[in-house]
Order: C-alpha cells, then sequence, then structure tokens
C-alpha cells in the first residue's frame, strides 16, 4: 500500500468522522465550527481526484464563506437555544428521515452504470472551439453556458430573499450593522495593508481560469471576502440596497450573459451559441461581469438583510 | 544538485511536520486561550514556513517558488492578526486575566 492510498484512507475516515461529529454534536456553534473543518477537508478530497476547480470552490465556500453565514446564523440563534431535547417523536422522525436520504442516495450511486456515461472526451475533443485550455472552463462558459447563466439568476434571487427579511422603515437602507473598530487597531491595519494583494489575487484566479484551475466564482469569493474585510474593519459602509450603481453591478453578469446569449440567437446558430472568431473575448466579458456580480452578490449575503433605513 | 536539492526538502519538511505536531500538542494541553493561541501561530508560522522552504527546491520554475513564498507570507500575515485579534476578544471578554 502507498503512502498516497494510506493518506487517502486517513482522510476519507477523518471526513466521516467529522460529519458524523457536526450531526451528532448539540451547540450550533460547535456544529458550525465542525462544518467550517469539514468542507476544507472535502476540498483537499478534491485535490486528491485531480478536480482544482471544485476544490478552489469548496475551500471558499463551503469552508470559507459559507462558514460566515453560519456563524452569524448560529450567532444569533444562541439566545434562543434550548439544552431540552426535542420529543422523543420528532427525534424519530428526523432519524428515519436521514436514514432513508441517505440509504436513497447510497442506492442510487450503487445503481449507477460502472464506467459511468461521460462526456468529458467530448469536451475534450471540442476544446479548440472557444480556445481556452481549462475544459472546466469550457464546460461552464460555453458547453453548459445555460447552466452558469441560470445559476447566477440563482444569486441574484437569493440576494433578492435576503433583502425582503428587512423592515419596512429599513426597506432600501444599508444592509448589516455599522462595524466599528479601532482605526489604529490590528483590523483596520490588516484591513488596509491586505485588499491591494487581495485584489490582484482575485482578478489573476480570473484569468488564470482560461487555461488553469481558476475562473469568475473563485476569483469573485476573494473579492468578496477583501471587501467585506474593509466593511468589517469599519474603513467602509455597505451600499444602501437602494443604490442604483450597486443594482446595476448586481445584474451586470446574468445581463451580459442573457444579452450574448440572444445575440447568438440573431447572428450565430443557436441560444447561446458565440460566433467561434469572438469565442474567447464574449467569455472574457461575461466572465468581468460575472466576477463583479459574484463579488457584491456574495459580500452582501454574508452582510444580512437591510438593517438601518436610509437616514441614519 | 538535485540529491542535494531532495535533502533539504526531507530535512525541511520533517522540520516543518515536527512543528505543526508541537502545535497541535500544545493546543490540546496548554491550560488556557493565551497559551494556546501561542502554541498554534507557531506553528503555523515555523511549520509552514519550513514547509514551503523545504518545497522551494522541487519548484519547476522560479514563478511557482515565488508563489510558494507569497503563500507563505500571507498565512504569516493572517495569522498574525487573527492571533491578536482573538486574544484581544478573549481578554475583554474577561476569560483570560
Amino acid at each position: 500500500m502507498s503512502i498516497a492510498t494510506v493518506f487517502e484512507i486517513v482522510l476519507a475516515a477523518v471526513v466521516l468522522g467529522l460529519a458524523l461529529w457536526t450531526i451528532a454534536v448539540r451547540e450550533t456553534y460547535s456544529a458550525t465550527v465542525g462544518f467550517v473543518a469539514y468542507g476544507l477537508l472535502v476540498s483537499l478530497i478534491w485535490v486528491r481526484l485531480d478536480a482544482v476547480d471544485v476544490a478552489l470552490t469548496e475551500a471558499a465556500i463551503g469552508g470559507g464563506l459559507g462558514g460566515v453565514v453560519l456563524l452569524g446564523a448560529a450567532a444569533r440563534l444562541r439566545a434562543t437555544e434550548t439544552t431540552t431535547a426535542e420529543s422523543r417523536m420528532v427525534r424519530l422522525g428526523a432519524a428515519i428521515l436521514s436514514a432513508a436520504t441517505a440509504a436513497a442516495l447510497a442506492v442510487a450511486i450503487l445503481l449507477l452504470p460502472d464506467p459511468a456515461p461521460t462526456l468529458a472526451p467530448a469536451a475534450v475533443a471540442n476544446a479548440s472551439a472557444t480556445s481556452l485550455a481549462n475544459p472546466v472552463t469550457n464546460v461552464l462558459m460555453a458547453f453548459r453556458g445555460m447552466d452558469t447563466m441560470l445559476e447566477k439568476v440563482v444569486l441574484l434571487l437569493a440576494i433578492v430573499g435576503v433583502w425582503s427579511l428587512a423592515s419596512d422603515q429599513a426597506w432600501g437602507g444599508r444592509p448589516g450593522p455599522r462595524h466599528e473598530a479601532d482605526p489604529n487597531g490590528v483590523l483596520a491595519f490588516l484591513a488596509r495593508l491586505l485588499p491591494p494583494a487581495g485584489i490582484v489575487i482575485g482578478i489573476y484566479i480570473l484569468w488564470t481560469g482560461a487555461d488553469h484551475p481558476g475562473g469568475a466564482f473563485q476569483g469573485g469569493a476573494v473579492l468578496a471576502s477583501m471587501w467585506l474585510l474593509v466593511i468589517m474593519a469599519g474603513l467602509a459602509d455597505t451600499p444602501a440596497a437602494s443604490s442604483r450603481p450597486l443594482r446595476l453591478v448586481l445584474i451586470a453578469g446574468p445581463g451580459l450573459f442573457l444579452l450574448v446569449g440572444l445575440g447568438g440567437l440573431c447572428f450565430g446558430s443557436a441560444f447561446l451559441a458565440y460566433p467561434i472568431a469572438f469565442a474567447k473575448p464574449l467569455i472574457l466579458g461575461v466572465e468581468i461581469a460575472m466576477l463583479l456580480t459574484i463579488a457584491a452578490t456574495l459580500a452582501l449575503l454574508l452582510a444580512g438583510a437591510p438593517e438601518r433605513s436610509m437616514q441614519r | 544538485m538535485s540529491f542535494a536539492g531532495d535533502i533539504v526538502t526531507i530535512v525541511s519538511v520533517s522540520a516543518g511536520a515536527f512543528f505543526f505536531l508541537a502545535g497541535t500538542v500544545g493546543l490540546l494541553r496548554f491550560p488556557d486561550t493565551l497559551t494556546r493561541l501561542h502554541a498554534l501561530t507557531k506553528a503555523d508560522t515555523l511549520g509552514l514556513g519550513f514547509v514551503v522552504l523545504g518545497l522551494l527546491p522541487q519548484a519547476a520554475s522560479l514563478r511557482d517558488g515565488l508563489k510558494l513564498i507569497s503563500i507563505w507570507l500571507l498565512a504569516l500575515l493572517a495569522g498574525a492578526t487573527v492571533s491578536q485579534l482573538i486574544a484581544r476578544s478573549a481578554r475583554q471578554s474577561g476569560s483570560v486575566r
């Protein structure tokens, strides 16, 4: 047994143990911490499977921004958390439902044909059509561009959902509390020092996504965390939800994607069909718009519902 | 050249692994928040530093080497800042004297 196999077995065992612990532990806060560690370890598994694009996304969303959302939720729930257990019937029902779901998933995986049907060779064979060397970006932006466009629409719906939680007085106001931090403190220092490097890294991840693992989502997550850092250090405030420039940024990604898709309908062969000669510049343009949209959406999802009315 | 590079890699990565192990033991065994933070940040900075140093001879190009070093510098910055913030909030909440 090679060292790599031993490492993989240990990794799988730790991930399974951590998953069980996350389910079994009582406090929401501990479960959240377990879930963040779980996300980071799962991204290691994706690296072992040579799916570096997925690993980057899992680390950024599952381990990073998703963890922050859950930590915020856990902090809000702490006051209402009860130490008394639910009734036996509720717990039994939840256990049966969870076990049935897990069993159904296990059966579905066992019933998959072996080898699984795959479009990977076709995706690699047609890579020259877009002059992008990263097959994942090819699939996301060209071969299955429709899915990616709808995914961005879902992000938009998510932010509409979060904003809908605002009270009537705060509607259209600034999301989240106003963060106050020592202007000469450590956090403000980091918020001044890190974003220049972070912005370069975010744009680099987008740019390198054409030929290597990376892309708009991973780069957008880095940009979002830089923006949140500046907001949390009190150096900047969240923009009002009613701000027109902000709303333009939020619809830029899906809007441009839709526009390019309709252009394909008019000038090309089908919806979202890129003319071969302009495939790369078009994809790059859509990705840049998506980078801005994703960064703004993720940061605002974390900032939460508008809490302060326009006057304050 | 490659043999010497391999020696450097093995020695440095082993040293890095030792510091990670020591830091983890410290995190589990030390009595309060500040001493645990002390153990943890030493593991991060020294352990990761040795691992990066060990990987440098294996880097395919100068660019890869510079990327490794910048990862270490970013981790240093994040680790130092976050440990300060955790220590401050621990002191303010009164869990350490």
